[in-house]
């Protein structure tokens, strides 16, 4: 009755009962990596909830004090009062540590869903034409969500953040004509700079999340309108989308996947430890805490600049630093090549057709080779990254490790593609499942996106029954 | 049906309890896993509960098919709006004078919001070519303590600063004792090295990171950041990983007393590399 008379009163003023009629019967396709996606907006959610919990007790100051709080190692020992309000929210602030691991957590976990999300994406081709917009966007949060991560990481002032600061700061600086300038204007001068923790608290709090927020709001408006793709099945056409209507059982079945995704984050910030900030000690300039290692979002440029040779150039008697190539160039690249995948595909392969339906990775086996290839580019350098730490357990020096890790970098990409790429010619070809029994009726696709019966056999076994329209 | 609504209760059931729970322990004093537990249950509750009764107790609602809007508006449609927007633009641009009056204001109110970018830092200037150091600072330690040559055993090192300036970041330096004799340092240089001290900068010209580690037995510095690695007896020069350039060198001297100074400042710019470094 109350709704009947709100749904009136909203369509006297605003005329919108259509639009809300027509959004509640939608239907969304169900398949269990669509949730990752769902996984990283979840983890958003939860990362504004704790983030603005913990905002209200850090303080972004350089200032010195003395800490005297429980945590009796550091005891009178000088520290920033930032490094020392990060304390205060880790021992005395009830909650508060709870709070500070889930928010570490809840960023590890939004990053990798999106990780996910994007291999997802990539290998079933559901970013082809019309949804190349939906895939820019997407690389736009990656990036917007790197940024986050590690302005974050570097509030807390221990000897963690100041070593990731000072790596940033110097990679900024090697950019050619504006690089000084930008690293002086961005830190307020020369490191360690009296402004830069306030300067990442507004880039942490407001610009970040902002950005962040538009981009989702744009990627969600975007998928929202074009539906998802789906994957092939026997009643299944381009033109129509099979799925579940969003009231109320997708609508249950997604706020109880953010609920799940909740509570293993507050699991994983409860039971786990993470950045222990009291371990690390306050950031002193002139001391490097060994072994540090960024978070796996960065852990790859971390990577990149290891094992990258020391080449430094001079040009028309300027120099161009060691780290604009590893720090700036190739990341640059690379993430170019990731936004505009779409574009190349659709260009080299000459197809600009829509698609609704997502390939199996087989059928894109070169997609297929070069996705494999980026992901064993990306473990490479993630261990590199930690090449210290990765040769203390292996009982290694790590000049022997970075010679094997510098030919890996080399090989495994090159191993993991064409190995990818000839499985995948070969499943499609023979149409065979990996793992399982094959499967007795074979469907070739035809031309209006339709399926035919190949085989003769009675088509009772492996074929899933065609829903009622 | 019944079995699948037992478990839908149950997890609410468990998910009010373990809420109530977090109240008892917030009362008393908090604690770290117990907070973590408690809320897994409780947030996990509810959405196992959800996720159960939308998969096995909404037998109701199917799933279905429904169309989906596939391929480009009509042409004409298209063109109408394509249309549209030319003829504004067309509409603005017949006043050819002021269309371009507008654009120039434009860019010129662009311009001016960008000065204020201008007061977020000071110019670089040659702040990146000089450090505190100055003829004459006797060499101390963070605490501000001085060093002196009875300070170092053979073979070992130590972080100094400036006298003035102690815990100084762009001014912080290694002061190495190695055996006399054995520095192979340039002519001009070796003068700034006398009885085996020798002082370098002790951010590392790769990413600036300090140079933590000192490996005595083969007198290497090493960042424990990226693993470059300077040859002490060498002028610091890098033998290993991604660092380009040698460790400047601080020129010092001892007096009678034992009291060690800089007699200058750093040679060449200190840390990692930038685009007027050789200038």
């Amino acid at each position: 009755m109350i709704v009947k008379r709100f749904v009136e009163g909203m369509d006297d003023r605003l005329e919108g009962t259509s639009f809300i009629q027509r959004n509640l019967k939608k239907v969304f396709p169900d398949h269990w990596s669509y949730m990752l996606g769902e996984i990283a907006l979840y983890s958003f959610v939860l990362l504004v909830l704790t983030g603005t919990f913990l905002s209200f007790f850090y303080i972004a100051s350089p200032a010195l004090v003395t800490y005297d709080g429980p945590y009796a190692p550091l005891h009178g020992q000088t520290v920033s009062a930032a490094y020392d309000s990060v304390m205060r929210i880790s021992f005395e602030v009830q909650a508060g540590l709870v709070m500070r691991q889930i928010h570490h957590w809840a960023a590890l976990l939004f990053m990798s869903a999106i990780g996910f999300h994007l291999l997802r994406v990539f290998f079933t081709g559901a970013f082809r034409r019309p949804r190349e917009v939906s895939w820019v966007i997407g690389v736009g949060l990656l990036l917007t969500g790197i940024a986050a991560g590690f302005s974050g990481y570097s509030l807390p002032d221990d000897s963690l953040s100041g070593a990731g600061l000072r790596i940033a700061y110097s990679v900024i600086l090697s950019i050619p004509f504006v690089g000084t300038w930008i690293a002086y204007l961005f830190f307020g001068g020369e490191f360690p700079g009296p402004e830069i923790l306030n300067r990442l608290l507004i880039l942490h709090v407001f610009i970040v999340p902002l950005l962040l927020i538009a981009q989702l709001g744009a990627h969600l408006g975007v998928v929202w309108h074009q539906t998802h793709t789906q994957f092939r099945a026997p009643g299944r056409t381009e033109d129509t989308v099979y799925g579940t209507p969003v009231w109320p059982k997708f609508a249950m079945k997604a706020v109880g996947l953010a609920f799940v995704t909740f509570a293993v984050l507050a699991l994983l910030g409860g039971l786990f430890q993470i950045n222990p900030v009291w371990l690390n000690g306050p950031f002193v300039p002139y001391t490097t805490a060994s072994p540090s290692q960024p978070d796996v979002y960065v852990g790859w440029l971390e990577g990149l600049l290891r094992l990258w040779p020391n080449w430094e150039f001079e040009v028309f008697g300027h120099t161009i630093g060691e780290l604009f190539l590893p720090g700036v160039v190739v990341p640059g690249v690379l993430f170019t090549a990731l936004a505009a995948w779409p574009f190349i595909e659709a260009r080299v392969g000459g197809d600009h057709e829509w698609h609704n339906f997502s390939q199996r990775p087989r059928e894109a086996p070169v997609r297929a080779g070069i996705g494999a290839a980026a992901i064993a580019l990306f473990t490479v350098l993630v261990l590199a990254g930690g090449n210290d730490v990765v040769a203390k357990y292996l009982n290694v020096e790590v000049d022997h490790l970075n010679v094997i890790l510098r030919w890996l970098l080399l090989i495994a990409p090159v191993v993991a593609g064409g190995l990818t790429w000839w499985i995948c010619r070969d499943l499609d070809k023979t149409d065979d499942h990996p793992i399982a029994v094959p499967a007795r009726v074979r469907f070739r696709r035809n031309v209006v996106g339709g399926f035919d019966r190949e085989s003769d056999e009675p088509p009772s076994a492996g074929i899933e029954k065609a829903p009622e329209s | 049906m019944r079995s699948p609504s037992r478990w839908v209760a149950l997890a609410l059931g468990a998910s009010t309890l373990a809420s109530l729970a977090l109240f008892g322990v917030y009362l008393g004093g908090g604690d770290p896993q117990a907070e973590g537990v408690l809320l897994f249950v409780a947030l996990g509750g509810v959405g196992a509960a959800l996720m159960i009764w939308a998969r096995f107790l909404m037998p109701e609602v199917r799933d279905r098919t429904q169309p989906r809007h596939h391929g480009p508006e009509p042409a004409q449609e298209l063109e109408g709006a394509a249309e549209t927007v030319t003829r504004g633009v067309e509409e603005m641009r017949r006043r050819r004078f002021l269309f371009r009056l507008l654009l120039g204001a434009a860019a010129a109110l662009g311009v001016a919001a960008i000065f204020p970018i201008r007061s977020l830092g000071r110019a670089p200037g040659s702040s990146l070519f000089h450090t505190h150091w100055r003829a004459g600072d006797r060499l101390v330690d963070e605490e501000g303590a001085p060093i002196t040559r009875d300070t170092l055993e053979v073979d070992s090192f130590t972080t100094v600063f400036p006298e003035h300036s102690p815990g100084s970041a762009d001014s912080q330096a290694v002061l190495i004792r190695v055996q006399p004799g054995t520095l192979r340092l340039p002519p001009d240089r070796a003068a700034g090295a006398p009885d085996g001290y020798v002082v370098y900068s002790k951010i590392c010209t790769h990413a600036g990171c300090a140079l933590g580690l000192y490996l005595a037995a083969v007198q290497q510095l090493r960042c424990p950041c990226h693993q470059s690695t300077f040859d002490v007896l060498d002028g610091a020069r890098p033998v290993y990983g991604p660092a380009p350039r040698p460790l400047p060198q601080l020129p010092i001297s001892i007096e009678g007393d034992g009291t060690i100074r800089a007699t200058g400042d750093f040679p060449e710019p200190v840390g990692p590399s930038f685009w007027d470094l050789s200038t």
